[in-house]
C-alpha cells in the first residue's frame, strides 16, 4: 500500500500530511459507507416483503371472538340455560422473557398452585409458541386487577371476555342437559373431534354434546395492533363471531321440577316422556353434580369426590342404569301371554310360592287363586312363575324384544345403555350353554339375566298403553332443527326408533285396567291420586339371587331396587313415567308415592292450562284419544277408540 | 505560530451539513420518543446541540497549539476522571460509566477521554517530528490509549472502549509505521484476541451473549438477538421509500430497542427508507470528506493528526453503529454520532469538531 512505501518519508519532513495517506482515507471512507449502503440494500430492497411480514407479525396478533353459545329453553320457552359475561386468563408464552422466573408471581397472583401452572405448560409444550393457554377461567376481580397492574413484569399474561355457561343450580336435569368443556389433546384425537381445534369449548355430554353443532356457532377473530408488551393499542378488522342458535327442549320445567323434588333424597332415576310422540318431559338422575364447576374451575377435590362417589353421580341412570325391571316386566309377561292366547283363562293357586323343575321358588304372600287381572294387580309371582313356564324363555323374549328391550331406544342423547333379554339364542351366543327351563322361572318375574333401563320401561309400557304404537323418545323437537340435522341424529343414534306392533283391542284393555287397579287396591294403593286415571305397576328387583321372590329385601347395597311405571291416563296415556329407586326396596313404597307426584304436577298444568276445572271429572274417565289403533286390527270396530264399551268404562275399576 | 483567525475562515460548509444532520436527529428523536415517557427528548437534544455548539465555538477560538501544550493534563485529568468513575460513578444497568453530577447531569468520562486521546496523540507524533515510529515509540503510543482503554474496559463498556483504537489506527497511519511493524501488531492482536476469546470468562456475560447472538440471533429471543432482529425487521420493512414519520411500526410500538439512542438509525430506516437512509450516509461521506480536506489544508502536521483522528472516531462510530442497526456486527453499544440522543456524545463530537474549525482557521501558517 501506498501509505507504507519510502516515498512518503520525504514528505513526512515537509509537516504536512502525505496526500497519498489522506486520499487513501478517502478510499476507506467510501467503501465502508458503500458496505454500510450495502447492507441497507439487502435488508430494504431485496428483504422488504419478508421484512413486512415480520413487522406485521409483531404488530398484529389475531385474537379468537368465542362465538356465544345457544341458550337452552324448556318446552315454554322458559330457560334453562344461560350465559354469562367472564373474564379468563391466558398465557402468551411468546411475549414472556423468563416465564419459569415468573411462575412464582402468576400463582401468587392468580391463586393457583405452582405445580398446576406446570403441568399446563407441560400439557401445551408441543404446540407452538403463539398459541395462547388458557390458564385460569372465570377470574375475580382482584385477579384482574393483579393482571393489570403487572403489565410490565408480566407481559405475558392476557385477559379475554367470554361467554360463559350459567346451568341451573344444584344439578337441576344436569345429566340431561350435560356441560361443556375444553377439548384436551386426547379428545383431539378422536375422529368425533376432526373439525375442532385445541381449546375450543365443546359440549362433552346431554343435550350439550349432542347438540354441539347447533349450539355453538361459530367463533370470530380480531386483528389486534399490539405493541411489544403485547398491550393492544388498536384494532385493524374483524371477523364476527356467529353466534350458537337456541334450543327448545321437550322438557317441561314444571314436570321436570316435580320430578327433581320427588327423586330429593333417593338414588336412582325417573323419566317422563309423552307416549304420543316420544317427547321426554323430565329426566332426572341421582345423585347429581353442579356442571357450572366443570364449565369453569373444575378442582380436583371436585372431581375426585364425583369420580370415586359409589353412586356414580355422572351417569345418568334414566337412559345408563341397566337394572333388573321385577315385577314391572310383568306387564311384558302380561302382554305376551295374553296375545299369545295362554292367559286369558289361566288360573293359578297362590300358596306363597310353586315348585318348578325340582326348585321351590317363594312369592310374598299367599294371594290364592289368581287371574291376570289379579295377577298385575297384586302382582302375584306364583301367576307369573306358571305363566313364563307356559311360554317358554324365546317367545318371553319376543315380546320384550318387540317392546324395544334390548335395545337402545335411540334416544338423543350420548352413551345410551343397551340392556339384556336373555333368550336361548343370546345364551349361546354370550356364554356358549344350552338354556335350561329352570332358568325361564326368574325371567317371568323380571329377575335372572333380565336388565332394562328406567327409559326402555317407560317407552314399552308407553307403547303398550298406546295400543302398540312405539316412539324414539327424544328431548328436541325434530322439526325443530336445521334440515340435515335430524338424519344424522337419528344415524347416530341408532334405536329401536318408531315401530308399531300388533296389540289385540281386548289384551290392551285388559292389561291397562288391570294397571289402572294397581293404585286403588293393588300393590300400589297408597299412592292413589283422587280424580286422576293413574294406572301403573310397582317393581321390587332382588339384588341376590338366592332371595328372589321372597319377603327379605336386605338391606345396603345389598337391598332391593324398587321400580314403578305409571302412566295417566290409562290407555292412549298422556305421560309415563318410570322410576327406579337403587336400594329402595319395595316398589309400591320407595318408587311408586314418587312417580305419583309428577304424574299429579302434570295432570294439574294440564287441566290449569286447560281452564277448565270442570272437565275434572271427565278427565278422570279412561280417555279415549283419536291416537289410531294398533296396526294388523283388522277391523274399524275393533280399534280401542271406537269401541263403546272402552269409552264407558268407569273411571276406576271397583274390585 | 499564532495568527489572527476570523469567522470568515470558519467552514461554513461542514457547520452546514452538520446543521442538517442534527435537525434530521431531531426529528426522528421526536418520533421515536412520541408514545413514550421520553417524549421531551427532542428538546433535550436541542438543548445539547446548542450547549455543543457554544463549545464547538469556544474551543475553535483558542489556537490548537495551545491546546496541544496541555494535552498531557488534559490526558492526565481524563485518566483521573477514569479512576473517579470506578469510585464515586454511578451503577446504570450493569455498569459504572457515570458520574452524577447533581440536577439530573451525568457526565460520562469515557466520552471525554476520546478527546484527550486525540490530542495527546497528536502531540505524540509533532514530537517525533516526521520521524518513523520505532518499536519503543510503538510500544509508548500502545500505552498511551491501552491504559484508558482498559479502565474503561473495567467498566465495563467494551464498545466505548473500542472507539479509542481508531485513534491509535490512525495515528500510526499517519505517523508511517511500516508494513513489517503492521504484520508483527496484526499478529500479536489475533494472539490476544484467540487467547481472550478461548478464556471466555474475560467477557461479561451480556457481552459474551451479545457475540454469540451475534452469530446465531434466534438463540437468546429476548436478548442481544432480539434486539438485532427487532432493528433488521425496522430497517427492512422500511422499503425503499419508508413508512413516514412517526408511522414506523417496530419503532412507535416499542419492538425496537431504545429507538432514540443506539438504534436511531434503525427507526430513521424504518421511517424514510432506503432513501432517507442512503441520504443519511451521503451526509456523513459528505461530513467525512470535508475533514479529510481540512486535513490536508492544515498548516502543520499536528494540525492533520488532530483533524484525522476526528475522522476516525466519527467513522469508527459510524460503522460499527449502522453495521450493528443492518445486522452486520454485534450489539457494541455504541451511539451514532450526530444522530444519537445524548449529551455526552452530542458534546464530544462538537467538541471534536471545535477542533477541526480550529485547524482550519489557522490553516495559512504566516
Amino acid at each position: 500500500m501506498a501509505f507504507m512505501s519510502k516515498s512518503d518519508r520525504p514528505s513526512d519532513r515537509d509537516e504536512k500530511v502525505s496526500a497519498n495517506k489522506l486520499h487513501a482515507t478517502q478510499y476507506i471512507v467510501v467503501l465502508v459507507l458503500a458496505v454500510l449502503a450495502a447492507g441497507m440494500w439487502r435488508l430494504q430492497i431485496l428483504g422488504v416483503d419478508s421484512y413486512r411480514v415480520l413487522a406485521e407479525a409483531n404488530r398484529v396478533r389475531k385474537e379468537p371472538v368465542r362465538a356465544p353459545r345457544g341458550k337452552i329453553f324448556d318446552r315454554d320457552g322458559r330457560i334453562l340455560v344461560d350465559n354469562y359475561p367472564s373474564v379468563s386468563c391466558y398465557l402468551l408464552r411468546e411475549q414472556s422473557k423468563d416465564l419459569q422466573a415468573d411462575i412464582p408471581l402468576i400463582a401468587r397472583g392468580l391463586d393457583l398452585p405452582v405445580e398446576q401452572i406446570e403441568a399446563t405448560l407441560r400439557r401445551y409444550a408441543s404446540s407452538p409458541k403463539y398459541v395462547s393457554i388458557p390458564l385460569k377461567l372465570d377470574i375475580t376481580q382482584d385477579e384482574q386487577a393483579f393482571i393489570e397492574a403487572h403489565r410490565n413484569e408480566l407481559p405475558e399474561l392476557e385477559t379475554f371476555d367470554e361467554q360463559r355457561r350459567l346451568y341451573p343450580r344444584d344439578g337441576f336435569a344436569a345429566h340431561l342437559i350435560g356441560y361443556v368443556g375444553e377439548l384436551s389433546a386426547e379428545d383431539l384425537n378422536s375422529s368425533k373431534y376432526d373439525f375442532y381445534q385445541p381449546g375450543d369449548v365443546v359440549g362433552k355430554s346431554g343435550v350439550e354434546e349432542t347438540y354441539d353443532e347447533v349450539l355453538r356457532g361459530t367463533d370470530g377473530s380480531r386483528d389486534v395492533v399490539v405493541d411489544s408488551h403485547g398491550k393492544e393499542v388498536g384494532q385493524l378488522g374483524q371477523q364476527l363471531a356467529v353466534p350458537g342458535k337456541d334450543l327448545r327442549l321437550t322438557i317441561d320445567l314444571d314436570v321436570q321440577r316435580a320430578a327433581e323434588l320427588a327423586m330429593q333424597g333417593h338414588n336412582g332415576a325417573l323419566v317422563a316422556m309423552d307416549p304420543h310422540t316420544g317427547e321426554i318431559l323430565a329426566m332426572v338422575s341421582r345423585p347429581t353434580y353442579d356442571p357450572n364447576q366443570f364449565s369453569v374451575r373444575l378442582t380436583k377435590d371436585y372431581w375426585s369426590q364425583i369420580v370415586n362417589d359409589p353412586d356414580h353421580p355422572m351417569m345418568n341412570k334414566a337412559i345408563q342404569a341397566q337394572d333388573a325391571p321385577g315385577s314391572t316386566f310383568k306387564i311384558i309377561m302380561s302382554l305376551a301371554g295374553l296375545q299369545e292366547g295362554v292367559a286369558q283363562d289361566m288360573r293359578v293357586m297362590c300358596n306363597g310360592g310353586g315348585t318348578f323343575y325340582g326348585r321351590f321358588f317363594a312369592c310374598d304372600k299367599h294371594h290364592g287363586m289368581v287371574d291376570i287381572e289379579h295377577g298385575i294387580e297384586w302382582s302375584c309371582d306364583t301367576f307369573y312363575y306358571t305363566l313364563a313356564e307356559k311360554l317358554g324363555i324365546d317367545t318371553i323374549a319376543k315380546y320384550a324384544t318387540a317392546v324395544g328391550l334390548s335395545q337402545k331406544t335411540g334416544i338423543d342423547l350420548p352413551d345410551e345403555a343397551t340392556g339384556t333379554m336373555p333368550s336361548t339364542a343370546w345364551k349361546l351366543k354370550t356364554q356358549h350353554e344350552k338354556w335350561y327351563a329352570g332358568e325361564t322361572i326368574s325371567v317371568g318375574i323380571g329377575q335372572g339375566s333380565v336388565q332394562v333401563t328406567p327409559l326402555q320401561l317407560a317407552r314399552a309400557l308407553g307403547g303398550i298403553a298406546s295400543g302398540g304404537v312405539l316412539k324414539r323418545p327424544h328431548v328436541v323437537f325434530p322439526d325443530e332443527l336445521p334440515p340435515d340435522m335430524l338424519p344424522a341424529i337419528q344415524s347416530t343414534f341408532p334405536g329401536s326408533g318408531d315401530r308399531v306392533i300388533p296389540i289385540t283391542p281386548e289384551n290392551w284393555e285388559t292389561i291397562t285396567d288391570a294397571m289402572a287397579a294397581v293404585t286403588v287396591t293393588g300393590t300400589a294403593a297408597a299412592s292413589h291420586l283422587e280424580g286422576i286415571d293413574f294406572a301403573g305397576k310397582t317393581g321390587t328387583a332382588q339384588l341376590v339371587s338366592h332371595s328372589i321372590g321372597g319377603n327379605n329385601l336386605l338391606t345396603g347395597n345389598a337391598r332391593a331396587n324398587a321400580w314403578f311405571v305409571g302412566m295417566a291416563p290409562r290407555r292412549n296415556p298422556d305421560i309415563v313415567v318410570a322410576v327406579l329407586t337403587e336400594h329402595g326396596g319395595w316398589g309400591a313404597e320407595a318408587a311408586a308415592p314418587l312417580a305419583a307426584q309428577v304424574i299429579n304436577a302434570f295432570v294439574t298444568k294440564q287441566r290449569q292450562r286447560e281452564g277448565n276445572l270442570l272437565r275434572v271429572i271427565e278427565a278422570s274417565k279412561p280417555a279415549v284419544s283419536p291416537v289410531p289403533g294398533p296396526s294388523g286390527v283388522p277391523t274399524a270396530s275393533a280399534t280401542p277408540a271406537a269401541r263403546p264399551g272402552a269409552a264407558s268404562a268407569p273411571a276406576v275399576k271397583q274390585p | 505560530m499564532q495568527r489572527f483567525s476570523s469567522f470568515r475562515d470558519f467552514d461554513w460548509m461542514l457547520m452546514g451539513l452538520v446543521s442538517l444532520m442534527s435537525v434530521l436527529s431531531v426529528l426522528e428523536i421526536k418520533s421515536a420518543t412520541l408514545h413514550t415517557r421520553f417524549h421531551d427528548f427532542d428538546h433535550k437534544q436541542i438543548a445539547f446541540l446548542l450547549a455543543g455548539l457554544l463549545l464547538m465555538l469556544l474551543i475553535a477560538q483558542i489556537d490548537y497549539h495551545r491546546l496541544l501544550d496541555i494535552a498531557p493534563w488534559v490526558y492526565a485529568i481524563g485518566l483521573l476522571l477514569l479512576v473517579a468513575v470506578r469510585l464515586v460513578g454511578t451503577k446504570v444497568s450493569g455498569g459504572r460509566r457515570w458520574i452524577n453530577l447533581g440536577g439530573g447531569i451525568h457526565f460520562q468520562p469515557s466520552e471525554w477521554v476520546k478527546l484527550a486521546l486525540i490530542l495527546v496523540m497528536a502531540r505524540f507524533f509533532w514530537g517525533l517530528a516526521g520521524r518513523q515510529p520505532g518499536w519503543m515509540d510503538i510500544a509508548k503510543v500502545f500505552t498511551l490509549i491501552g491504559v484508558p482503554m482498559a479502565l474503561v474496559l473495567i467498566q465495563p463498556d467494551l464498545g466505548t472502549a473500542l472507539t479509542y483504537f481508531p485513534i491509535l489506527v490512525a495515528g500510526l497511519f499517519l505517523g508511517g509505521i511500516r508494513l513489517r511493524q503492521v504484520i508483527v501488531l496484526l499478529l500479536g492482536l489475533i494472539l490476544l484476541v484467540g487467547g481472550a476469546w478461548m478464556s471466555g470468562k474475560r467477557l461479561k456475560p451480556y457481552q459474551m451473549a451479545r457475540l454469540t447472538s451475534f452469530i446465531d440471533p434466534g438463540s437468546d429471543p429476548r436478548g442481544a438477538g432480539y434486539q438485532i432482529l427487532q432493528s433488521k425487521i425496522a430497517v427492512g420493512s422500511g422499503g425503499l421509500w419508508g413508512k413516514g414519520t412517526n408511522q414506523g411500526t417496530q419503532t412507535q410500538g416499542d419492538f425496537l430497542p431504545i429507538p432514540y439512542t443506539d438504534f436511531i438509525f434503525a427507526a430513521f430506516c424504518e421511517e424514510h427508507g432506503f432513501v432517507g437512509g442512503v441520504g443519511v450516509l451521503l451526509l456523513y461521506f459528505l461530513i467525512l470528506m470535508r475533514l479529510i480536506e481540512n486535513a490536508q489544508q492544515a498548516s502543520d502536521l499536528p494540525g492533520a493528526f488532530l483533524v484525522i483522528g476526528v475522522v476516525a472516531v466519527l467513522l469508527f462510530q459510524i460503522v460499527v453503529n449502522i453495521g450493528m442497526v443492518v445486522g452486520l456486527m454485534p450489539v457494541t453499544g455504541i451511539p451514532l454520532p450526530l444522530m444519537s440522543y445524548g449529551g455526552s456524545s452530542i458534546l464530544f463530537t462538537f467538541l471534536a469538531l471545535g477542533i477541526v474549525m480550529n485547524v482550519r482557521m489557522r490553516r495559512f501558517v504566516n
